[in-house]
């Protein structure tokens, strides 16, 4: 089957038409129009984008083509434009599948919202652009898509703009993301510096000619032209993928929605980062010393953030954390070269991870928006749905076999294991511990929320009332590949050339097809795991988190006492936030208030403009003396003018 | 070319429109609006032809008109566009016209003068555009010195006297110097055409004295870092309409004016003293955007805003020397001089849009302190829409016209040299920050006190204006081949003519 170019391009037009009508249709659209159509049209791209996984699957050669030329300068031309391949096609069918749950999960969560209609408004038009992000064909569409899907996470982040916290987490989330954009603009301008083009083929083939360029910098000896590239690319893979130090925003923005933070910050804006660099691998693959930077912001990422999901006590900020750690594994996956499966552990992050939110969402609204899992406890009973969704979600996290999270987590594991590139012990250390971590915050919320005595206060307690099936569909629907998408699929994924052309690795980094060499098949995967590490680090974890959480609190208590620097640490997340807030926004407010007070009034304005209006008044003023009336004065002053004059010609002569 | 003389009827209808308005008189008050807006709207028709007309494969100027104006001093009444000109024209005749519509009730004395002062100033503001002849040109930009003079000194704020006077002295003061060059080159060559000044043959040292002459006009105009402190003042005290059109129209003469003086007059003089205006414009960006940062005044802050981000038109338009340094060749240098274009007319509908949005919210609680708002989104759910709008377009956003020019001059500057584009490239975050921390306060947020509970949301005659500026913005930031496909050989020949050392031989 050929693509088509009007095929794809309702793929993300729809969504956008869908948050035109009901964003701006207000009262002639009205509640129930703007959920239906705005559903309505994220489930026929869903459709039609998993048909285009099909035509992929089924021989068809994809698409690379224009839509229409943005501008045309130096003769360069700036383009939008589509580049379909099974990069694009999955992230496209996982994009719009998880949009649409979302979708349908929002009649029931923001049911009560007084911003119900613009809520939908708004994750259609984060659908449009995150498909523009992931079906770009060059960088100048990514970059729209990128600060696009930005531009929504912000006004989404904001939505109840009344919090205050809300307002002061979407502009800290736009700013963050803006430093990772400062770092990606730069790559992309060196990009076109060198290719003298912004689509990406010009880039993929001239990547080994970038690499044997140094570039230019004024005050150093020259920087490796590819390495420079791809550093300031990852910059911005820091910021949208929230990894160290550019995660700091991630938690905030749990202050949204929590459909969106399942949508948005966890199964799709926030892999944007993830995707960008496999997208980007013929570039990556030539720069060694930027893989070992990837791996090991990467591998600092998953261990440290887990650590912080162990102290918190909000149900959403837990997830958010295990996120944080998760987009870590990812980023470190794609240090080892393992591209493949950075991606594929995506895709499984994708379903389990907004599972979770989901879940986590359904508890909150059943809590009558309590998130404090202090205050919880004993659901297992009240909803079973999400007590088993929610279940399934944690298994598939902390990689049970057979569950989809498993295979990812454990053939990345495997990846980092057989990478001997620099950082890559390092990154192994952390990924592995991180299994224990994992397990560990995943089941003590698990433990908390729903096992163990109820601890639900008065209000909750009044106010409890499960969720409606609106909610528990999208719980049900992302159950289902949460817990079989990895078995199913690991094979062709990932050793059976799915990706093909579209993610390039050079064999001497080929970490996956030296685990390909030991695959045969999933069920014997998963059996072998009983041999490895991490199976038991994951039991491990779960069951620290059963006896600290139901057995004996008193011992967590304890612990918490003894060590108790290190609790502090832990809850005040390292002190980014304290640093970022006392130092960095501090340092700048003082910078512009001494420049604005020094700079521009007391030097421009006072000294120099009003100085010099003074100087010409004071010399007018003494030019002014001179004008006395009186006859010798003049005389005088003739004389004096005499003589210079006299003077001045005989000098000259 | 014959033909209607369009150059002339787009200069000379506001022109004749004002006088027609200010001869009706306060006693036909309704009468005056509506033939103000009609005006306005007839110029920007008249646009249509011109832009339509406009032939964008040759850099030769068009639309033509060439008569004798001042025998004895050889100055002639000489008009013609090019791809420079061209999108500022219709940036004006685009612009003025929600100007009048924003003034429609807000102004309450002396109705007739205030619409016959922008009209007037309209039709200057073209000529200077259209101006081919040196003199001609010097005419209509200090022409447009007194209706915008006396906007702000009669329709201003408290300290408008101030205000207007140090407006008046900054850019005069800048304007003489530019005088005592062009009577200089008209000594040099026999009359005052700029084609002529340009094929000039000049000296090094006499080229650095000119640079210098006209850059002290221009950097007061776009206005540059150390010589923009006019600006900040004289946009807090004009009314909304001169906010505008300063904004929007008034500091792209500096830049034109670099682009079509100071870079094919002086060429040599340009590479020479290319550090100067690459610094100052990066200072620009930087150091402005922190103290943009800490302005509690709204109108300050976008008046800083403005100074950032026009330091993108004069970053763009003097990268072509070093890029040449750098890669050897000048053809680089097309994106850093498309970009500045695009930045003008972008910033031009972006920066009139957001003193528009102040506009509306000062009529109704007649206070600019940021502090004195919160939460208006809550009582004004379409403006705040507007207003978030305008922020992220200003903030340079890509799908608004503000991503194309910071764009464009970001990957220029790349490639002249690595840490411009590094200092270029922290608009990102300062754009962003100092933008986006005023919706904070301003727009979001929960209703801060009851004058902001009392605001009304847009009426239907803010809505037009705020909506039209909208969809420009949106149109040239989603699609901009248009525009520089207009501009596109005017900026080649502009290369060309930089490429070319005018100093004589021997």
């Amino acid at each position: 089957m050929i693509l088509n170019l009007h095929l794809l391009l309702a793929i993300p037009m729809l969504p956008l038409a869908a948050a035109i009508i009901a964003g701006l249709g207000g009262k002639l659209v009205g509640r129930a129009a703007s959920a239906a159509v705005t559903i309505g049209a994220v489930g026929v791209s869903c459709l039609l984008s998993l048909q285009v996984l099909y035509a992929l699957l089924h021989g068809s050669s994809g698409f690379d083509g224009t839509v229409y030329t943005w501008l045309v300068s130096d003769g360069v031309a700036m383009r939008v434009g589509f580049l379909i391949d099974r990069l694009s096609a999955l992230m496209m069918a996982v994009v719009t599948f998880v949009s649409l749950c979302v979708h349908v999960y929002t009649i029931g969560y923001m049911h009560d919202d007084g911003g119900y209609q613009r809520f939908f408004a708004y994750i259609s038009l984060f659908t449009f652009a995150m498909l523009m992000l992931v079906m770009a064909n060059n960088f100048l569409q990514l970059f729209f898509g990128w600060e696009a899907v930005g531009v929504v996470s912000y006004l989404l982040i904001g939505f109840w703009y009344t919090r205050p916290s809300a307002i002061f987490a979407n502009l800290k989330a736009f700013l963050v993301n803006r430093v990772g954009d400062f770092g990606f603009l730069l790559g992309i301008a060196g990009v076109l510096y060198y290719t003298g083009s912004l689509d990406y083929q010009a880039a993929f083939i001239q990547a080994p000619q970038i690499a044997a360029h140094t570039l230019h910098v004024p005050g150093t000896a020259g920087w490796p032209a590819m390495t420079t590239i791809c550093v300031c690319l990852f910059i911005g893979a820091m910021g949208k993928s929230a990894q160290v130090p550019l995660h700091v925003w991630l938690p905030d923005s749990m202050e949204g929605p929590t459909p969106i933070s399942a949508l948005i910050h966890a199964a799709t804006m926030v892999t944007a980062g993830i995707f960008m660099v496999a997208r980007m691998s013929p570039l990556f693959e030539q720069s060694e010393t930027a893989l070992s930077f990837v791996m090991i912001i990467g591998a600092t990422t998953a261990l440290f953030m887990g650590f912080l999901g162990i102290v918190n006590n909000d149900i959403k900020r837990v997830v958010a954390y295990s996120t944080l750690s998760q987009l870590g594994y990812m980023t470190v996956a794609l240090g080892a070269s393992a591209y493949s499966v950075a991606i594929f552990h995506l895709m499984t992050h994708a379903f389990f991870k907004a599972l979770l939110f989901l879940a986590a969402g359904a508890v909150i609204i059943a809590m009558h928006h309590e998130q404090d899992m202090r205050k919880m406890g004993g659901l297992r009973l009240r909803m079973p749905v999400t007590y088993w969704t929610c279940l399934i979600g944690a298994l598939a996290l902390i990689g049970t076999p057979f569950f989809s999270g498993f295979y990812s987590k454990d053939t990345l594991i495997e990846a980092v294991h057989d990478s001997h590139r620099v950082g890559a012990a390092y990154a192994y250390f952390c990924v592995t511990a991180g299994v224990f971590v994992t397990a560990f915050y995943t089941f003590r919320m698990f433990f908390m929320t729903f096992h163990g005595a109820p601890r639900l206060d008065h209000h909750a307690q009044e106010h409890f009332h499960d969720v409606g099936w609106s909610m528990k569909g999208p719980l049900i629907a992302l159950a289902i590949p949460s817990l079989i998408a990895g078995y199913y699929t690991i094979g062709p994924e990932l050793f059976g050339g799915f990706f093909g052309g579209s993610i390039k690795v050079l064999p001497a980094h080929d970490v996956v097809s030296e685990i390909a060499r030991d695959y045969h098949g999933a069920a014997n995967f998963a059996e072998r795991s009983v041999l490895g590490l991490p199976l038991w680090l994951a039991m491990a974890g779960v069951l620290s988190a059963w006896h600290f959480v139901l057995r004996r609190p008193d011992q967590a208590d304890m612990i918490q006492k003894r060590a108790a620097w290190l609790y502090r640490l832990l809850v005040n997340k390292y002190y980014f936030d304290w640093f970022n807030e006392n130092v960095l926004a501090r340092a700048s407010r003082g910078l512009g208030l001494a420049l604005w007070r020094g700079g521009d009034q007391a030097v421009i304005d006072n000294t120099l403009v009003n100085g010099s209006a003074g100087a010409v008044a004071w010399l007018a003023g003494r030019a002014r003396l001179m004008q006395s009336g009186f006859l010798y004065s003049y005389a005088f002053w003739m004389i004096v003018g005499l003589v210079l004059l006299l003077g001045w010609f005989l000098v000259r002569v | 070319m014959r033909g209607p003389a369009l150059l002339s009827w787009i200069i000379w209808l506001p022109i004749g429109g004002g006088l027609l308005v200010l001869a009706l008189g306060d006693a036909r008050v309704r009468l005056a609006r509506w033939v103000a807006v009609a005006v306005a709207l007839a110029t920007l028709l008249l646009c249509l032809p011109v832009w339509h007309g406009y032939d964008h494969t040759t850099a030769a100027y068009q639309f033509v008109e060439r008569l004798s104006w001042i025998r004895q001093l050889h100055a002639e009444y000489y008009l013609g566009i090019d791809g420079i000109s061209l999108p500022l024209i219709a940036l004006t005749a685009f612009m003025t016209v929600p100007v009048v519509i924003a003034g429609w009730r807000v102004i309450e004395k002396r109705v007739t003068q205030y619409f016959a002062a922008f009209l007037i100033l309209e039709g200057l503001m073209i000529g200077v555009f259209c101006a081919l002849d040196a003199l001609l040109f010097y005419f209509f930009w200090e022409a447009m010195l007194i209706p915008m003079f006396l906007i702000i000194g009669i329709w201003g704020g408290p300290r408008r006297v101030y205000a207007s006077l140090k407006f008046f002295l900054y850019t005069f003061l800048g304007s003489v110097l530019m005088l005592v060059a062009l009577i200089y080159l008209y000594l040099q060559s026999g009359d005052y055409t700029i084609a002529g000044f340009q094929s000039l043959p000049l000296g090094l040292s006499e080229q650095r004295w000119i640079f210098l002459a006209f850059l002290m006009a221009f950097a007061v105009k776009v206005p540059m870092w150390p010589v923009h402190t006019w600006l900040p003042d004289a946009h807090v005290e004009a009314p909304t309409g001169g906010s505008v059109i300063l904004a929007a129209i008034m500091l792209k003469m500096g830049g034109y004016g670099l682009l079509r003086f100071s870079l094919p007059i002086t060429p040599d003089a340009s590479r020479e003293l290319d550090w100067l205006i690459i610094g100052l414009s990066l200072i620009a960006v930087v150091y402005i955007g922190f103290v943009a940062l800490m302005q509690t005044d709204m109108k300050k802050l976008i008046a800083y805003s403005s100074v950032a981000h026009m330091g993108f038109v004069t970053l763009g338009a003097f990268l072509a020397f070093d890029i040449q340094g750098a890669t050897g060749t000048l053809s680089g240098a097309v994106n850093g001089l498309d970009g500045a274009m695009v930045q003008m007319v972008s910033h031009g509908l972006i920066s009139g849009a957001l003193f528009l949005c102040i506009g509306v919210m000062y009529d109704r609680v007649h206070s600019r302190e940021i502090s004195a708002y919160g939460g208006v989104i809550n009582v004004m759910p379409k403006f705040g829409a507007f207003m978030v709008l305008f922020a992220l377009a200003n903030a340079g956003v890509p799908g608004t016209s503000g991503f194309v020019g910071e764009f464009l001059v970001i990957l220029a500057a790349y490639k002249a040299n690595f840490w411009y584009a590094f200092l270029a490239a922290t608009t990102l975050i300062l754009g962003a920050a100092y933008t986006l921390w005023l919706i904070k306060r301003v727009i979001f947020g929960p209703v801060a006190n009851e004058q902001v509970a009392a605001m009304k949301d847009l009426d239907g005659r803010e809505s037009v204006v705020l909506a039209t500026l909208a969809v420009a913005v949106l149109l040239v930031g989603l699609w901009p081949a248009p525009l520089l496909r207009t501009m596109e050989v005017s900026v080649q020949h502009l290369l060309q003519q930089l490429s070319i050392s005018k100093i004589p031989a021997g």
